[in-house]
């Protein structure tokens, strides 16, 4: 019997590691476009205030999550990456635009000033392209999911029969649900104003009951759309508790909202949308790009994935130091910023 | 078009427009830290100000950067799918340590934009620290991923494919050290003279304006420290090309015939066809002394290589070397200019015609560092990984990608207007009252 080789998963559940952290993070950011574009009712110009600020401070390092998940799969999985990005050259370039418009409009729209009808275009351009996409990195992850990502490609329809299937933009359609959803949870949990809680707390019942329902669409079109998943979904023996703890958490969620324990409600979430994706990436174990390549087929000499376990694990104790930092300063309870504010003098004298 | 020229034109006006944004990205926050060190020092306001206003150009250059830079690293993959699977093992580590300093780049520019009233003035000035080193390291690791397509080593090649893989000898290749240096100071070069000459010019309206003068100060400082460094790195990398990549030497400076005393050409049309170099001015020797310290050194020209490998265009070789040499030579004049009247006249402020250069130098340092990189880029061509893999070889099967190209064209140029305009208003225009007194308001 060989020894497992513990590198190579340790950086392959490095790179799942990283997307969950992603979605949980960089997700909920796009949710929060969402809600900026569906802001209404007599507090929609509070609602659309709270999500810049939530999001201002952090959404650069969370977007960085999808920067590092790209770099580790190119390192450590050449075959994979140039395999996707070739046969997925055009729902990965709409996902590129969407990227860059979403990014520069809230940079704009948070430090380019200027006049009130300017400022809502920006705010605008960056909600519709927030709701653009997830839809798209849904539809990505789909097509890999559904095993018909071709190896060599060659007619325009190879470039598009992948992932224009009624699964992928099932899944697409839930990616955005999901990240609405953890949007609307983690908000009330940025604002005092009990109105505005109460605001966030409704959409979040709303997303959390439209999760559920795409979760189960997503699930019956898997039987054709993505047999592997089904299979591995319905048939291994961790299946059952898996979906019996997502099923209980999303609950608990939804208890959670309803008696108004927020950060309860936003661990609940968070726990259920990572075990979602965990889900997918379990039941498609150990293929990266299935039906051909696996993380030991396809993945860089052990040379390489030893020196980027290595890298990783450095990496790790820099990074996640300043990033719990970044979120201790921006995300603790705003009753604990106030005390720290005070305790200290601060440049602009609070 | 064919699907080759569309790849090459998408992958350099990506890297065109993302170029501008890492440079200001790396520098900028350089400027911005020292500006609010001396505020804690001096206790003026001006310094805050000055600080706050380069942080929010920072922070815009920053997040146009940081998604030209994603979309980046996903053209690596959609345009060149063969070259990421040939070559992903064996420098991909460089753009994973790149996206580990990115990130805390990231981390910080949020704590230091919106961390202003949340974190002690230490703190605060340590957020900004760690934007400034980690946004030189990210540049770093990237240019020595470029220097690994000029020099590739760390693999040996068996039937085509790369075998016995050593990461850390591509992360050391022997272009990393002078390509790295060269593009760091390039980067400060250039922010600080862009800077400075915006700056003067809104001086030389309002003379009285502490605001500009401050400002300055601190960004011609930086500048001008960079543009004399810069020839000496400039030298050394030269001669490196010359010793590493021969061809690509003689592709710079449009020298077709082998031989000693080679001429060094300042300007001049290179005509592939009759292999002359048309209209150039030629100094007799100085080529092969300025390479190898020898008028009597041998140099290699175009006619020692097959025509097939020279690069193409040529002219874009010859004439960005050219423009990239003259306008950091001007720099370098200048940087001495100021440090001159600095050292006779104790400022700067009082020679108007100074002044004036200033402003007309502004966008020297950026046109250097497009001239630089077509020189580098189109210097290595036809092969994206130098004599191991063609360009031509590498670009995906993927139809029409005139389309993409001209997407985003269209969406780099809507970006690169509206930043342009963003950054006037909101960081170059001279303070209104307002502001000022509102910043001293806060401070009492």
């Amino acid at each position: 019997m060989t020894a497992l080789p513990y590198p190579l998963l340790f950086v392959a559940g490095i790179l799942l590691v990283a997307l969950t952290i992603y979605v949980l993070t960089g997700g909920a950011d796009y949710g929060g476009g969402v809600w900026n574009l569906f802001a209404s009712g007599p507090r929609a110009a509070g609602q659309r205030d709270l999500i810049e600020r939530a999001i201002g401070p952090i959404w650069e390092a969370d977007h960085v999550w999808l920067i590092l998940v790209v770099v580790i799969m190119f390192d450590a999985f050449p075959p994979a990456f140039a395999q996707i990005m070739t046969a997925m050259h055009i729902p990965v370039t709409l996902m590129l635009v969407g990227i860059v418009l979403r990014g520069s409009a809230f940079s704009f729209h948070s430090y380019g000033g200027g006049r009130d009808s300017a400022q809502r275009r920006w705010g605008r351009l960056f909600a519709i392209a927030s709701l653009v996409t997830p839809v798209l990195l849904g539809v990505i992850i789909g097509a890999i999911a559904s095993a018909r990502i071709p190896r060599n490609p060659a007619r325009l329809s190879d470039f598009v029969a992948p992932w224009a299937t009624p699964f992928c933009f099932s899944v697409g359609l839930f990616a955005l649900v999901m990240f609405a959803y953890l949007a609307a949870v983690y908000a009330p949990l940025e604002t005092d104003d009990a109105e505005l809680r109460d605001d966030f707390r409704r959409r979040a019942l709303g997303a959390a009951v439209a999760v559920g329902l795409m979760a189960a669409v997503v699930l019956l079109l898997s039987i054709h759309g993505a047999p592997l998943i089904w299979a591995g979904l319905t048939e291994r023996v961790w299946t059952w508790p898996l979906i019996w703890i997502i099923t209980i958490l999303a609950l608990a969620a939804i208890g959670a909202l309803w008696t108004r324990r927020f950060a309860l409600a936003r661990l609940c979430a968070a726990g259920q949308v990572a075990l979602i994706l965990w889900g997918w990436a379990l039941a498609q174990f150990p293929y990266l790009l299935p039906p051909d390549l696996t993380i030991y087929n396809s993945s860089a000499p052990p040379v390489t994935i030893h020196i980027l376990a290595g890298a990783l694990a450095a990496g790790a104790l820099i990074l996640l130091p300043s990033y719990r930092y970044l979120l201790v300063i921006f995300k603790s309870h705003p009753e604990r910023r106030r005390l720290r504010g005070r305790r200290r003098g601060t440049l602009t004298g609070g | 078009m064919p699907n080759i020229l569309a790849a090459r034109s998408q992958m350099a006006m990506s890297l065109a427009f993302h170029i501008i944004f890492s440079c200001v990205g790396i520098a900028m926050p350089l400027l911005m830290v020292i500006a609010e060190w001396l505020y804690l020092r001096t206790r003026r306001e001006v310094y805050l100000l000055i600080a706050r206003r380069w942080a929010i150009g920072a922070a815009i250059m920053f997040a146009v950067g940081a998604v030209s830079g994603t979309v980046l690293s996903f053209e690596l993959g959609l345009l060149w799918p063969h070259f990421m699977k040939w070559a992903g093992d064996i420098i991909g580590m460089p753009f994973s340590l790149e996206g580990f300093a990115f990130f805390t780049e990231a981390i910080f520019l949020g704590i230091y934009m919106y961390g202003w009233d949340r974190v002690s003035p230490r703190a605060h000035l340590g957020a900004g620290v760690m934007v400034a080193v980690s946004g030189m390291v990210s540049g770093i690791f990237v240019v020595i991923a470029n220097s690994w397509m000029n020099t590739p080593v760390g693999f040996r090649l068996v039937n085509g494919q790369p075998t016995a893989i050593d990461p850390i000898a591509a992360l050391t290749n022997p272009a990393a050290l002078h390509e790295t240096v060269h593009m760091t100071i390039a980067a400060y070069a250039a922010t600080g003279f862009v800077v400075a000459g915006i700056h003067a010019a809104m001086w030389l309206r309002e003379r009285g304006n502490l605001f500009h003068r401050r400002a300055i100060a601190i960004a011609f400082a930086v500048g001008a420290v960079a543009a004399v460094l810069q020839p000496i790195s400039g030298d050394a990398s030269a001669r490196a090309v010359a010793r590493l990549q021969p061809l690509k030497m003689a592709a710079f400076e449009g020298l077709f015939n082998s031989g000693p005393h080679a001429p060094l050409a300042l300007g001049g049309i290179p005509d592939v066809k009759d292999r002359k170099l048309l209209y150039a001015i030629e100094l007799p020797s100085m080529l092969s002394l300025m390479t190898y310290h020898d008028a009597d050194a041998v140099m290699r020209g175009l006619d020692s290589f097959p025509e097939g490998e020279w690069p193409s265009p040529l002219i874009a070789v010859h004439l960005g070397f050219q423009i990239m040499v003259a306008a950091g030579m001007a720099m370098a004049g200048l940087a001495v200019w100021g440090a001159w009247l600095l050292w006779r006249r104790r400022t700067i402020f009082d020679c108007d015609w100074f002044m004036y250069a200033m402003v007309a130098a502004a966008p020297l340092g950026l046109i250097a560092v497009e001239a630089g990189w077509v020189v580098t880029e189109v210097g290595r061509q036809p092969w994206i990984i130098y004599h191991v893999m063609r360009t031509v070889d590498a670009v995906t099967p993927m139809p029409g990608l005139e389309v993409t190209f001209t997407l985003f064209t269209a969406l780099y140029c809507f970006l690169g207007a509206t930043v342009t305009f963003l950054l006037w208003r909101q960081v170059m225009l001279s303070p209104a009252a307002e502001e000022v007194a509102a910043l001293a308001r806060v401070r009492r």
